[in-house]
């Protein structure tokens, strides 16, 4: 029994968090966190599926360990998140030694072992450690599970997530980040592929003076369903978050949601906290919902903003390009390619850089680098 | 020699609640070489020349004609007025996020002179223009007039006056908002353009405080939407003592 506690009710926690899938009702999709989803769209990660693989990866400094053999103390958040939890047969682990520097990024290409897959990676960086991770999400399997990151005291920590599989793929992930003292985190999110994909960010932190950054871009196309639903959850003093998720959508019934939870508790007083989502709509027929959200629990902040934006080409953007003497085609390229390369260009690498604003263009039918100048 | 000619030009503004007519039969002719300054209060319509000329989609025109070199402006596309030799420096240059200073000239420049400069002397061109312009060279790798100050805009589009080299540069009200040594570094800005190409130059002014630095040959008084009186340089001495009050209220 806990004592009964007089703080007011809130709309951002508690939050249910448990590893058994019983103590997460079924969604009937009118809760909030389920309300934007499509009838039937994500139903089959509501009860444990047979037959269903694990996700693996190799590399230098990787294992993939049986999951028995995991002691994080991470706990599931929804319904799909615990049944892939107490199903999935193996975690992928890598560790990021204490003090380690990595000049290079470390690439975790995951695999499916089966056309469904359960997921759980871990990534710890040790106090200290600066690096850069990036993780290629399996191209040929569906998938619904976890990443958890621990970054330790002191860290600068940059984890990419791409999520670019197939356009028959129905995928689910959350990924959380446990930021700790001083630490700097980068999580940036990349979503192209699947049919439908729901990507759930969240951080928290260990202490004070911890730094969030939480970019995401995402592109959906024709009958393409994407939700990205962020959890920032401000617990400790003079922290600070930054979410910046921008998104395009083209084509009949793409449909976006951005959902970007704030909740600065009591004790989290000095921090500063800002959230915003942009969304370019290039044709008709396009759907995207944004909603920021912030609760304060306390007034005594350096400062909390949040901003929301959709829209289509903007006219003087346009006319200033083309009064350049640049064609309103490739105009309309620089703007999407511009668009997407604020966010691109904050990824610690070159060629990663390149790669993802290469997908990008890929995607749009455009040719799309970053930079221009290469001498 | 080019020349650039406008005929009883009229336009107006779209908005939301209609067409509103702003230009009211501008006629006006420049020649290469030549620098004629557009004076006139607020809300005469000056600007609005100005993106007239450029092609802004907010306006339309409703009669009227302008050619360049006998070619009709009306019928080209705002790309193809730029390509055909027209500039115009914007008073509110627009913020392009995520595109580089350096990529946006090249794809201009690119795109003007109908083929890519060649990489070695564009690195060069660009560099020493943006140190006559007292640019940082940090400039070239931030995005296109994102988080400059009023200056660092207008200082950008005389550099881009500069590379384009068009035969009719039309500023728009490129000293608004400049403190002075900014004014004195963007007008030298302009006459370098003046010098190494010959140019025409549109100069639309609120004050007279540009003329100092550029002299214009012929200037024009704009009130109402259209060119009320032109004069020679004297007759921005006599709008500088005297105000706009005179033809504001013959107009009206």
């Amino acid at each position: 029994m806990t004592a009964p506690t007089l703080a007011p009710p809130t709309d951002l926690s508690p939050r249910v968090r448990s590893l058994s899938p019983e103590d997460f009702a079924t969604p009937s999709g009118r809760e909030e966190e389920w309300r934007f989803i499509p009838s039937g769209a994500f139903a089959q990660f509501m009860a444990p599926i047979v037959g269903a693989g694990y996700v693996t990866a190799s590399g230098a400094g990787v294992s993939v360990v049986p999951i028995g053999e995991l002691t994080s103390s991470w706990l599931p958040i929804d319904r799909p998140s615990a049944v892939a939890r107490a199903h999935v047969s193996h975690a992928i682990v890598l560790e990021v030694p204490a003090d380690h520097e990595s000049t290079e990024p470390i690439h975790l290409k995951l695999q499916g072992t089966s056309s469904i897959a359960y997921e759980h990676v871990e990534i710890r960086f040790g106090r200290f450690s600066k690096a850069t991770v990036i993780i290629e999400q399996p191209g040929e399997s569906a998938i619904c599970g976890s990443i958890v990151v621990t970054v330790g005291d002191g860290a600068t920590a940059t984890v990419v997530n791409v999520s670019d599989g197939q356009r028959t793929l129905e995928s689910l992930l959350t990924w959380h980040a446990d930021i700790g003292r001083d630490a700097h985190f980068n999580g940036t999110q990349v979503s192209l592929g699947g049919s439908r994909l729901r990507v759930l960010p969240s951080v928290s932190y260990l202490g004070t003076g911890g730094n969030a950054q939480l970019l995401g871009v995402f592109l959906a196309d024709e009958g393409q369903f994407m939700e990205h639903r962020l959890f920032v959850d401000h617990d400790r003093p003079n922290c600070t978050s930054n979410v910046v998720y921008k998104g395009a959508l083209s084509g009949e019934k793409s449909h976006t949601v951005w959902v970007g939870d704030v909740l600065v508790r009591r004790e989290a007083t000095g921090i500063d906290t800002y959230e915003i989502n942009r969304n370019l709509l290039l044709t008709d027929g396009a759907r995207a919902d944004s909603v920021p959200n912030l609760e304060l629990e306390t007034g005594d902040v350096a400062s909390a903003g949040h901003a929301s934006a959709t829209g289509r080409f903007d006219d003087d953007q346009l006319f200033y390009l083309q009064a350049r003497g640049i064609d309103e085609e490739t105009a309309r390229q620089l703007v999407v390619r511009g668009f997407f390369a604020d966010i691109v260009s904050r990824i610690p690498d070159a060629q990663w850089q390149a790669d993802i604003m290469g997908r990008i263009g890929a995607r749009l039918g455009v040719p799309v680098e970053i930079g221009g100048d290469d001498e | 020699m080019s020349q650039l000619v406008i005929t009883d030009l009229h336009a107006s503004v779209i908005t939301d609640a209609g067409e509103r007519e702003i230009l009211r039969g501008v006629t006006l002719t420049l020649d290469s070489g030549r620098t004629h300054a557009i004076m006139g209060p607020n809300g005469s319509g000056k600007s609005t020349l100005a993106y007239v000329i450029a092609g802004h989609p907010k306006y339309v025109v409703t009669s009227g004609s302008i050619t360049l070199d006998g070619q009709d402006v009306l019928a080209m596309s705002v790309d193809e007025r730029a390509k055909a030799g027209l500039f115009l420096a914007m008073q509110y240059p627009v913020e392009v996020p995520g595109v580089s200073v350096s990529n946006f000239l090249r794809t201009s420049v690119t795109a003007v002179r109908g083929e890519a400069p060649k990489l070695r002397t564009w690195v060069k061109d660009m560099k020493t223009s943006m140190a006559e312009l007292q640019m940082d060279p940090a400039f070239a790798e931030r995005s296109v007039n994102e988080g400059f100050s009023g200056g660092e805009k207008k200082r950008h589009e005389i550099l881009q006056l500069g590379l384009l080299a068009p035969k009719f540069a039309i500023l728009d009200e490129t000293d608004s908002g400049l403190d002075v040594d900014a004014l004195r570094i963007v007008s030298e800005g302009v006459n370098r353009y003046r010098e190494a190409t010959d140019g025409g130059v549109l100069l639309i002014t609120h004050y007279t405080r540009i003329l100092r630095y550029i002299h214009p040959d012929v200037v024009h008084v704009f009130v109402g939407g259209r060119i009320v009186e032109t004069g020679g340089p004297e007759l921005a001495d006599v709008l500088e003592a005297e105000g706009y009050d005179r033809y504001v209220a013959a107009s009206a």
